[in-house]
């Protein structure tokens, strides 16, 4: 069975992914995915996996929503408040979520998940460290380089051009 | 351990399903980027949670990765999305059509 703090976070976590969607401002609606982000920091660390659980909260919630954050500010204000959506396709999205939770929840619930339970010591971070350098070594440094790629890519695709010349003269 | 793994797994289902309606209604192109962030965090979940309970090292090193892949898509569609907001003044996907070829 779920303890409290499990049944606490779970809240949390759904709460703020629907709140994150539903909210009208897309600045609330930033932060609070970054409740959802936290919230599943806070499984990794249910998990017995503290590694993965701060790598989650410095990269997700210390990055990649501050991120978001600033392109929102970057967007006129009255598009950050405007909701568009028409009523019919909100009622196909809602059943079509309905459908697939019930669908997906059955199967699982059906199959031998139920079972599943341990007692054995977790996996040490140290193993995790060791694994990184030695089987993973040719993926580590293909992820870098991908990592590198992209934020180049970024960085060059949001330049502008138009102010190049656009010398201060104060 | 008081919590058992389909705790985890159907709270990751939930996840999924909210990112699955906000894919598709949402018209605002940050909200689907927040959809497919809620997707991606649903799957990291379920990978830890297995490899919890395997117990198996795999599961954290992959979620691991799987972050780290995240973070860059997230830097790029990002920078996407102000090309397009440039482009259009306008974040609607259903201003984009006429992005094709």
């Amino acid at each position: 069975m779920a303890d409290a703090i499990f049944l606490a976070l779970s809240v949390i976590t759904i709460g703020s992914a629907i709140a994150a969607l539903e909210m009208r401002s897309l600045i609330y609606g930033s932060i609070a995915l970054m409740g959802t982000l936290g919230g599943i920091a806070g499984f990794f660390l249910l998990l017995d996996s503290p590694f993965v659980a701060m790598f989650q909260l410095a990269v997700y919630v210390g990055s990649i929503a501050v991120l978001i954050l600033f392109t929102v500010m970057l967007v006129k204000r009255e598009l950050i408040f405007k909701k568009v959506e028409d009523k019919r396709r909100k009622f196909v999205g809602i059943a079509l979520m309905l459908v697939f939770m019930v669908a997906l929840g059955s199967i699982i619930m059906n199959s031998g998940i139920k079972t599943i339970t341990t007692d054995e010591p977790a996996v040490d971070f140290r193993n995790i460290g060791a694994d990184f350098l030695t089987y993973y070594w040719p993926a580590l440094i293909l992820m870098a380089l991908i990592l590198t790629g992209s934020v180049t890519g970024a960085l060059i695709l949001a330049r502008r051009e138009d102010v190049e010349n656009d010398q201060r003269t104060d | 351990m008081t919590n058992e793994l389909i705790d985890f797994v159907l709270v990751s289902v939930a996840l999924l399903g909210i990112g699955i309606y906000g894919l598709s209604v949402k018209r605002n192109a940050i909200r689907m980027l927040f959809a497919v962030e809620i997707i991606i965090n649903a799957a990291n979940l379920n990978l830890v949670a297995f490899g919890r309970f395997l117990p198996h090292s795999g599961g954290q090193t992959l979620a691991l990765f799987s972050i780290a892949i995240a973070a860059a898509e997230v830097a790029v569609g990002l920078s996407l999305i102000i090309v397009a907001y440039r482009m259009y003044q306008n974040i609607d996907i259903a201003d984009f059509r006429n992005l094709k070829g």
